[in-house]
Parts: structure tokens; C-alpha cells; sequence
């Protein structure tokens, strides 16, 4: 008796999981049906789904028309760059933060997540001057500064969850077996740490790649990364939906590839604390 | 050699006085345990001495030399904690081997006295694996043999068997004293099971609310307890006290009697008179709760069984020779 209703709970849980799975990825599978549809079929109402003529010509169209490597480099340059950064500042003071807390520590914490509440587009004007009187405007080095002060308190947050996560007991063990600070951050904390690191870096990574806001408006070609590739493409002008679609796809496609290797890091870095 | 001497260690937490000036000399090779209620400073005080927490005020000495101002990793004192923390990302032969590694012993020198240490405790079939895989009682092991590994010079545990249970705390217990004796390092050991305390020590430190009660052996503590602390504290079941009239003769404020020292008799005897409220048959020992009217309750053991049951009066007789006496402010008289 227990065990049927324990197997029909895996069962309705598993078709649950499938169907949730399924409706959000239904967007993604959709665009990626369009990019391969001509651009009537793309908006074609009732839609075909898969019995359409299969082109490739939207590829090449957008390919033609744009550079998409060019705007993929400034993409790798930006959301790596701002990453990287973003993991050297947070790394230190996320650390501080855990293993020597003072009473301040979570009105900072606290702090910084403010920053996160107040919409990009109320500083976008100070911001905008700042860069242009900088000479900042459409450059990689304006991005990359932008996206990390951006993404920094989201970094410093995961990076805290992380090391307190970690059992003082286990580092004070190390000091009672001899190790210095530098050793003792070498041998225990860092190996401990990794895979919280490692998530933290993929999940910023995925943050920067995708963020649109700053790219849009600070950027024009020089320094445009892939989403103003796919911006070009939604011009009021005319509806160019399948090369839309294809844009898109070759966007994400990256970090779509990067994302599906390294699952368990993500999953592991968005449920940490929950499961262990 | 391990002798450590504190002289007026003090410790604040801010503007909260937790250790209140404590003096201790611990001899070479003694096994030292700290006993008291919970929150009363016994943690606090070990973490001092480790070096994990600093003292505001007051002298460590480790073999003569002050070791207030040096770092945790200097003072070549291991410990053992009450979680285990155990490397988790590495072997059992990663974690015991771990010190000897930081202290730069070539490799070959650290798997002899790893392997060593893990067949003192039991572990050679375990040395691979990682902490995760291992039972709480293994676990436990690994944590003392990377304390014993590096030769140093005390060991400081924490309430290192409290996580067990109770027929493996007690073969730990006899596993450590052994240990302890064999390899003749000192110990400072930190409970809060008396059981441990009275079995395991050379010497036993009471602790209340950051101060030392008393520091002596425990027979010492059993027999001429120092103040009425000590004497609750020590020994199982409580000691009974009686204040008033009965205390007044025999010139105290307060006097006590330990269970044992009571001798039971059924109504009409001397002493002191009284109905049984509960009576717990051991087989080996039968406990008394014996209401005795003004005098409270008092509690009294027998070694063996005796059929008396609640609802019987009895009369309790202290043997007068093992009278506790107490001043007005809880210190012990001496005869
Ligand atoms: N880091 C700290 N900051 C502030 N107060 C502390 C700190 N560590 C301990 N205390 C306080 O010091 C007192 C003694 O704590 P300690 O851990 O030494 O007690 P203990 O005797 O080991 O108790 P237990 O038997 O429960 O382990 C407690 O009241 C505790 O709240
Ligand atoms: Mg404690």
C-alpha cells in the first residue's frame, strides 16, 4: 500500500517536473524553430511547428548583415572581464565578512543589496554624462566597469553564503595543526570553497552575458556585444522575426553550451544551504 | 614536556566578564579535566589556552614561557574538537598526516607515523577514505589521531565524546585514559559528564560562572568538597543539604550529607524522620526520595536492594564522621 502511493508520487512528481521543465523551455525552443522558418511562416498564424520549409538563410542574412563575431568577442571580453573583476574585489571582502564579522557587517550586506532594488534607468543620465565626459561611452572598458559594479553586490552575496557555510571549527583545526594564514587559505579554504567560487563565477558570467540595459545604451558598435546583435534585429520599421530568432540563437548559444556543462555547478551554487 | 601554568587569565567578551581570573598549574603529563554547568567559561578557558581566542588579561605559561602574544600554530598544542572537524576534502591519512605536512617532515616520515597512529586507533583499513564515509566513532578516532600524531605537547579536547553514544563513550573514555597514560602527555580535557570527570582525571578543575571552585583529585573533591558549589556539584545523586536548627549544632549554616552517607532505617531509629515519595530499585543500588518535612527532601542510597516502598516512613542516621559543614557564604568548614 505504502509503496504504491510512494510510486505514484514519484510518478506525478516526475511528470510535474517534465511539464514545468517544458513550459520554460518552450520560449527558447520556439525561437529556435522560427530562426529556421522564412520570415512569413515566423508570425504565420495558426503557427507550424515543425512542418515548415527548413532555411538556413536567415544565418546567413544576419551573418551578412552584422559581424557576429565581433559583437560575440566584445561579449566574452565584457562578461568575462567584469566577472573576473567583480570575483577579485568580492573574493576579500566577502572573506572579511565571514570570518571576522563586525557589528556592522549585515547593515553592509544589507547595503549593498539596496543598490540592487533601485532601477538601472534612474541613474542612467549621471551615468551617461560621467561616461561621456570620461570618454567612456561605447568602449569595453566602460561595459566591463559598469557590469561589475552592477553584478558586485550579487557576487560579495553568494560568495558570503559560501565561506560561512564553511565550519570555523575546520579552519581553526588547521591553525592548531600548524598552518599559517597562507597555508591555511592554500590547503583547507580553498579546496572547500571551490565549488561555491565556481558557481559564483558561472552564474555571473551568465548575468553579464545576458544583461541588456547597460550594453544597450552605453554601447553603440564599437564595443557592442551580442545583445545589441540581437537589438538591431527588433527594428519598429518592419517585423524580422526569424532573423530575430536566429540572432537570438546564436547569442545565447554560447553560454547555452556552457550552461549545459556545467549543470551541476549551477545547480549545486543556486541551492546551496538547502542541499548538501 | 607540557607544563602550563595560567595566572590571571581573564577574558571579556566585549563589556561581558566571562573568565574571572583564573591561576592553574598543570603538571607534565597530567590529565587535568574542567567540569561545570553549562555556559559557565570551560570551552572559553580551553580556546585560551589554545590560543584560538585572546586574553585580556593575565599570563599562559606553556614550559615556562608566555605564550599570550604567540599564534595558535606555535604553541605545539594539539586539540581535539567537539564537531570532529575533520578536513572533509581529504583522506584519513591526508587528515592525520595533515600537521606533520605543515611542519615540512619528509613524506616518507609523515606515512610511517601516520600509519602508526591509525594502527594505534584502528584505522589502518580506513585510510583512505574521506571523514564523509566514516562512522561518528571513526571519525572520532581520526580527530585524535591527528592530535597524537605530531608529538605535542598537550592534547586539549573539547567534549570530544559527547556526539556518541553511550556504550561507545564509555569504550572512548577507557580508549583515551589509555592512551593518555601510554603516550604520558598531558591533557586538558573539557566536560560536562561527571562520570567522565571523576573517572577519567588526575586532577579536576570546577568552574562556575568563570571562576575555579576548586582544583584538586577527584577523591579529593568527593571527601572535602571546598564550598557548597563543589559539593552539589560532585558526585551522583546530589548531595543533601540541611540548613536551620540541625546545622546550628553542629556550628555551620548549613550542612551536607551525601546519599551514601546516610543509613536508612525503618521508622523508630534516631536521626532524621521521614516518608518515602518515590523509591528506584536498581537491583544494585536502591535510591530513597524521602520527603522529611521541615528538612525538605533528601535523598538517600543504599548498595543493594532494600524492599521499602513509597508511602513507608523511615529514619535517616548521617554518619556523623562524613558531615559536610558550611559557613553563612557556602565555604567549607574544617574541623
Ligand atoms: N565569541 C563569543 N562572544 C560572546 N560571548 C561568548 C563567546 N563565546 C562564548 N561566549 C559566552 O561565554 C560564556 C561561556 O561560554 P563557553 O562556551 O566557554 O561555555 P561552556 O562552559 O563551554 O559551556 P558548554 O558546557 O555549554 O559548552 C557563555 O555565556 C557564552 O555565551
Ligand atoms: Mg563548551
Amino acid at each position: 500500500m505504502a509503496r504504491m502511493a510512494t510510486t505514484r508520487r514519484v510518478v506525478v512528481s516526475t511528470a510535474a517536473a517534465w511539464l514545468f521543465g517544458f513550459l520554460i523551455f518552450f520560449p527558447i525552443l520556439w525561437m529556435v524553430l522560427a530562426s529556421f522558418k522564412t520570415e512569413l511562416e515566423a508570425f504565420a498564424i495558426p503557427p507550424s511547428f515543425l512542418f515548415f520549409h527548413w532555411t538556413t538563410e536567415n544565418y546567413a542574412t544576419v551573418q551578412e548583415r552584422s559581424d557576429y563575431f565581433h559583437h560575440a568577442m566584445n561579449s566574452i571580453i565584457i562578461a568575462g572581464g567584469s566577472t573576473l573583476i567583480a570575483l577579485l574585489i568580492a573574493i576579500p571582502a566577502a572573506w572579511s565578512m565571514a570570518f571576522s564579522p563586525t557589528r556592522r557587517t549585515k547593515d553592509i550586506l544589507l547595503w549593498m543589496l539596496s543598490t540592487k532594488m533601485m532601477p538601472p534607468v534612474g541613474v542612467l543620465v549621471p551615468i551617461y554624462l560621467i561616461y561621456k565626459s570620461f570618454g567612456l561611452l561605447d568602449s569595453c572598458i566602460g561595459l566591463v566597469l559598469i557590469l561589475c559594479l552592477g553584478n558586485l553586490p550579487i557576487v560579495i552575496w553568494m560568495l558570503f553564503t559560501y565561506f560561512k557555510e564553511i565550519p570555523r571549527d575546520i579552519l581553526e583545526a588547521a591553525r592548531m595543526d600548524g598552518a599559517t594564514i597562507g597555508r591555511e587559505l592554500v590547503y583547507v579554504l580553498t579546496p572547500m570553497a571551490i565549488p561555491g567560487l565556481a558557481s559564483t563565477l558561472l552564474l555571473n558570467l551568465i548575468l553579464a552575458w545576458n544583461e541588456a540595459f547597460w550594453t544597450l545604451n552605453l554601447s553603440t558598435s564599437n564595443a557592442a556585444p551580442l545583445t545589441t546583435f540581437i537589438a538591431s534585429y527588433s527594428s519598429p520599421e518592419g517585423l524580422f522575426w526569424a532573423k530575430l530568432s536566429a540572432a537570438s540563437t546564436l547569442a545565447i548559444a554560447p553560454i547555452l553550451v556552457l550552461g549545459w556543462f556545467s549543470q551541476k555547478q549551477l545547480v549545486r551554487g543556486l541551492t546551496f544551504g538547502a542541499v548538501k | 614536556m607540557g607544563q602550563i601554568t595560567l595566572q590571571g587569565v581573564q577574558k571579556s567578551f566585549g563589556p561581558v566578564h566571562i573568565i574571572k581570573g583564573a591561576d592553574l598549574d598543570i603538571a607534565d603529563g597530567s590529565f587535568v579535566v574542567f567540569v561545570g554547568p553549562s555556559g559557565c567559561g570551560k570551552t572559553t578557558l580551553l580556546r585560551l589556552i589554545a590560543g584560538l581566542e585572546d586574553v585580556s588579561g593575565g599570563k599562559i605559561l606553556i614550559d615556562g614561557r608566555n605564550v599570550v602574544d604567540t599564534p595558535p600554530a606555535k604553541r605545539g598544542l594539539s586539540m581535539v574538537f567537539q564537531s570532529y572537524a575533520l578536513y572533509p576534502h581529504m583522506s584519513v591519512r591526508g587528515n592525520i598526516g595533515f600537521g606533520l605536512k605543515m611542519a615540512g617532515l619528509p613524506k616518507d616520515e609523515i606515512n610511517r607515523k601516520v600509519e602508526a597512529a591509525a594502527s594505534t586507533l584502528n584505522l589502518t583499513p580506513y585510510l583512505d577514505r574521506k571523514p564523509r564515509e566514516l562512522s561518528g566513532g571513526q571519525r572520532q578516532r581520526v580527530a585524535i589521531g591527528r592530535a597524537i600524531v605530531r608529538e605535542p605537547k598537550a592534547f586539549l579536547f573539547d567534549e570530544p565524546l559527547s556526539n556518541l553514544d553511550a556504550a561507545l563513550r564509555v569504550q572512548m573514555r577507557i580508549e583515551v585514559t589509555r592512551l593518555q597514560k601510554q603516550l604520558g602527555t598531558t591533557a586538558i580535557y573539557v566536560t560536562h559528564d561527571q562520570v567522565e570527570a571523576m573517572t577519567m582525571a588526575d586532577k579536576i578543575v570546577v568552574l562556575n560562572s568563570g571562576k575555579i571552585e576548586q582544583y584538586g583529585s577527584p577523591l579529593e573533591l568527593y571527601e572535602r568538597p571546598a564550598n557548597l558549589f563543589v559539593a552539589g556539584f560532585i558526585g551522583s545523586p546530589k548531595m543533601n543539604f540541611v540548613t536551620g536548627e540541625h546545622a546550628k549544632q553542629q556550628g555551620a549554616a548549613t550542612i551536607g550529607v551525601r546519599p551514601e552517607h546516610l543509613k536508612i532505617e525503618r521508622d523508630g531509629g534516631g536521626g532524621w524522620q521521614g516518608t518515602i515519595a518515590v523509591a528506584e530499585h536498581l537491583g544494585s543500588d536502591t535510591f530513597l526520595y524521602v520527603d522529611a518535612g521541615p528538612l525538605g527532601m533528601l535523598t538517600a542510597r543504599y548498595i543493594g536492594e532494600l524492599s521499602l516502598h513509597a508511602g513507608d516512613r523511615v529514619s535517616l542516621l548521617p554518619d556523623s564522621a562524613r558531615i559536610h559543614r558550611f559557613d553563612e557564604s557556602g565555604n567549607a568548614l574544617r574541623r
